[in-house]
């Protein structure tokens, strides 16, 4: 091996920020406008919407008209790069146990091509176990995030509506797009039986917030991510306002291998292996801030052993890897028979639902713990791979402008079917809150790495009864809206034999908890400014700080909470704490 | 205005979204390519640059037989009728040529199928079933495209026709003949201002005075 050596770079930055999503970008943002050194280390490619998104490219511009592959899960237009596996990068599981590991690996990561949705935890997320005694209370409350909150609704920009409720704070919202026909059926509908419906709350820009970023388009594609800025990308938003600033060195194709500590077990910067030239780095930062993701910053911690650290860094507590939780997720699809041969109009709208179902009911009164949320689509899309996918299921079974025909077909007549159907899908999902476990967790293969020599995490997860219980309830739900509205369930109506269509975890993506915050050492492993108890000058920004995950999408306080670390930790260097 | 022009118009944010929408309105809605193949282009990664030019070298398919085939049973589909033209028309049959090499699972149903439905051929009429004429192989469709009424020992007809529907009217009506004729009218810089007045009032809905006054809305004059 006379050629290998490990190239340190000499020029120290305030901080090494490994990972460049909604929690790197935020941190870069808010530390290169306070005049500090960065390095945004980016394990994948460089990715500017402007440049790389495939927005408004029609179905036939694609040669697998928009399928998926594995590099783009999500379908062929999508703007993630990679998902569910990356080539020459595994991860396992222990025993039957199911985790299903969506990783980015690209500038501004999974913002790219996110659902916008952008929900504020309310005030007794933070304080789950003193309402049901179940997990643990977060270190800080509601009043600790709302300042953030406020900042990040203004400097990125959120619709919605501001509704009074008590868990579903108000923001500084933008105006809601008026709802889709499907969507105002649904609202009828619900609405009869007692469940909210409201509009949506989405990082998307029905008015400009900024002479940088454009106005939404109506296009309904910001899961390609937008060429005007015109949604929440961390790329577009952040990471490249930050690189403005001349303050931000990034380098891309960067894999982290380990943090780097000095004898007195402070970090003192990041090992990683450039996956182009495949050599061995080191960066040095008065600060390592971590975002790679929930699993792959705990795997990061794990993999960083030493004398002082011999349980990983920042692992005194044995709480790293562990609390692992993700969204739950259950869905239902039908047809609504009174769209059958509908008028033709553009109703793309904004990339995602026009309204949702914020929780409505009091836990105390159910057989399960915590609430869900629920979100909808359907209407007249544009076609992709699987349009028209198995219509011998509708056209045998519904009158065709009057007359009943046998099911399957071809021909004039089938033609005639595949126009009359078209636009008459409806469909609803539940997110939910599950129960952050110590059971339930990520730790290092002792047997397995990735092609970069680095360990690679063994899943160890499992669902409860409570969760199992909420998709039953879930389902029963979603059974009466679809009744309610006259619609046709074709599929998702489930029950006991597949835990009523409860999606594996991770399956959600909203992964959260392997390096949770707390004021007791011994049992978090990161103080309630996302600080390593164990280690001064390590933070962690991205999902990996979080004691639970309430009925939300996590990435609006993904955000709020990597804004508020960012600003403590320009305050301690100020202070030469750290 | 072109759809580039549009977007730099828009990323400047010097146009206002009303006028950048008038002007999509009146021009042809015809856009040039930004490249011959887009799935080489900016927007994709090195492994997936790699992975189609690899894909796209690889040996044609379907044998000519095989081909000659599947055009006629994807007219059979998709025949030409007042609103739009065949599946043959919309080359549904080069769609089916790449999809099978970008999705391996489809190769033995489809190759199998094929060879099922010129077995049948050669029972009935001792000829493949491009060599019988137009009303003897509609007598063997029928018997495969109906599944409720097929009768005992079509099944693998049945499925193979199924899947073979499923690709032309996927591959159809993702062409660009195909979402014309379906009616998509979409995926064009435009402002929303709700469901037409006309559409709300034949299903009985209105928006609330709190939606009306609260929600986007954007005049079309800027």
């Amino acid at each position: 091996m006379g050629e290998f050596q490990i190239k340190k770079q000499a020029k120290q930055y305030d901080a090494v920020i490994v990972g460049s999503g909604a929690g790197g970008g935020m941190a870069a943002y808010v530390l290169a406008k306070a005049g500090l050194k960065v390095c945004l280390l980016e394990a994948g490619a460089d990715f500017d919407p402007a440049k790389n998104s495939a927005q408004l490219k029609n179905p036939w511009e694609s040669p697998r008209r928009g399928a998926s592959t594995k590099y783009r899960p999500f379908g062929d237009f999508d703007g993630c790069y990679w998902g569910w596996q990356v080539d020459g990068e595994p991860y396992t599981h222990d025993k039957d146990d199911k985790w299903e590991w969506w990783r980015a690996r690209m500038v501004g990561g999974r913002t790219n091509h996110w659902g916008r949705i952008s929900l504020r935890f309310g005030p007794k997320d933070f304080k789950r176990k003193s309402i049901d005694g179940l997990g643990d209370d977060w270190p800080i409350s509601y009043d600790d995030i709302k300042p953030y909150y406020d900042k990040i609704d203004r400097l990125i920009g959120v619709f919605g509506s501001n509704e009074g409720l008590e868990n579903d704070p108000d923001g500084i919202f933008l105006p809601a797009p008026k709802p889709r026909l499907h969507e105002l059926m649904i609202k009828k509908a619900a609405n009869g039986i007692k469940i909210p419906v409201i509009p949506s709350r989405l990082s998307i820009l029905t008015k400009p917030v900024n002479k940088e970023r454009g106005q939404c388009f109506f296009c309904g594609q910001c899961n390609r991510s937008c060429k005007v800025y015109g949604d929440f990308s961390s790329s577009s938003v952040l990471i490249k306002p930050a690189i403005e600033t001349d303050n931000v060195d990034l380098v891309t194709f960067a894999m982290a291998r380990e943090v780097l500590t000095n004898k007195d077990g402070l970090a003192t910067g990041v090992a990683y292996i450039n996956t182009i030239d495949n050599l061995e780095y080191q960066v040095f930062g008065r600060t390592v801030i971590l975002a790679a993701s929930a699993c792959e910053s705990a795997r990061l911690l794990l993999n960083s052993k030493s004398n002082r650290h011999a349980n990983g860094l920042a692992n005194s507590s044995n709480v790293v890897g562990h609390y692992l939780h993700d969204s739950t997720g259950a869905a239902m699809g039908g047809v609504l028979p009174q769209l059958f041969d509908r008028k033709r109009y553009n109703e793309d709208g904004v990339g995602g639902m026009h309204v949702y179902t914020p929780w409505w009911l009091d836990n105390k009164k159910l057989d399960f713990p915590r609430g869900y949320h629920i979100e909808y689509w359907g209407g007249m899309s544009q076609p992709a791979y699987g349009f028209g996918w198995a219509i011998e299921n509708q056209n045998g079974k519904y009158l065709v402008k009057g007359k009943q025909k046998e099911a399957g077909g071809y021909g004039t007549s089938l033609k005639e079917d595949y126009r009359f159907f078209y636009g008459a899908g409806v469909g609803m999902a539940g997110r939910g809150e599950g129960i952050a476990r110590y059971e339930s967790y990520c730790g290092i293969d002792n047997n397995t790495v990735d092609k970069y020599g680095i360990p690679v995490l063994k899943f160890h997860t499992s669902w409860t009864d409570y969760e199992i219980k909420q998709a039953k309830h879930m389902k029963e739900t979603f059974k009466e809206i679809m009744h309610e509205m006259g619609a046709i369930i074709t599929w998702g109506d489930d029950g006991p034999e597949n835990n009523y269509g409860l999606a594996n975890p991770g399956n959600i993506i909203h992964e959260a908890g392997t390096v949770r915050m707390g004021n007791d050492p011994k049992t978090s492993a990161l103080n309630k400014w996302s600080q390593a108890h164990d280690c001064k000058n390590l933070f962690c920004v991205d999902g990996c700080p979080f004691v639970s995950q309430a009925d939300k999408n996590i990435t609006w306080t993904i955000l709020a909470l990597s804004m508020r670390t960012s600003e403590y930790i320009i305050d301690e260097l100020k202070k030469q704490n750290i | 205005m072109d759809r580039r022009k549009s977007i730099k118009a828009l990323l400047i944010g010097t146009a206002s979204t009303a006028l950048l929408v008038d002007a999509c309105k009146n021009t042809n809605t015809k856009l040039p390519e930004e490249t011959a193949s887009p799935f080489v282009g900016a927007d994709r990664m090195k492994e997936e640059k790699a992975a189609y030019e690899k894909l796209m070298a690889e040996p044609i398919f379907f044998t000519e037989h095989e081909m000659k085939t599947i055009i006629v049973l994807e007219d059979i589909i998709i025949p030409k009728d007042a609103i739009s033209g065949s599946a043959s028309d919309a080359k549904v049959h080069d769609f089916l040529e790449f999809i099978v090499k970008d999705k391996p699972e489809l190769q033995v149903p489809m190759r199998g199928g094929l060879r099922w439905l010129d077995m049948q051929s050669l029972q009935r009429f001792e000829k493949a079933f491009v060599d019988i004429d137009a009303k003897q192989q509609l007598s063997i469709i029928d018997d495969i495209a109906y599944p409720a009424k097929a009768k005992v020992g079509m099944e693998q007809g049945v499925a193979f026709f199924s899947l073979m529907r499923n690709l032309t009217a996927t591959g159809f009506y993702t062409s660009e003949m195909g979402v014309k004729d379906v009616g998509y009218m979409g995926n064009v810089p435009n402002q929303w201002n709700g469901v037409p007045d006309d559409v709300l009032k034949k299903y009985g809905l209105s928006y609330s005075e709190r939606e009306l006054k609260e929600c986007a809305s954007y005049s079309t004059n800027g």
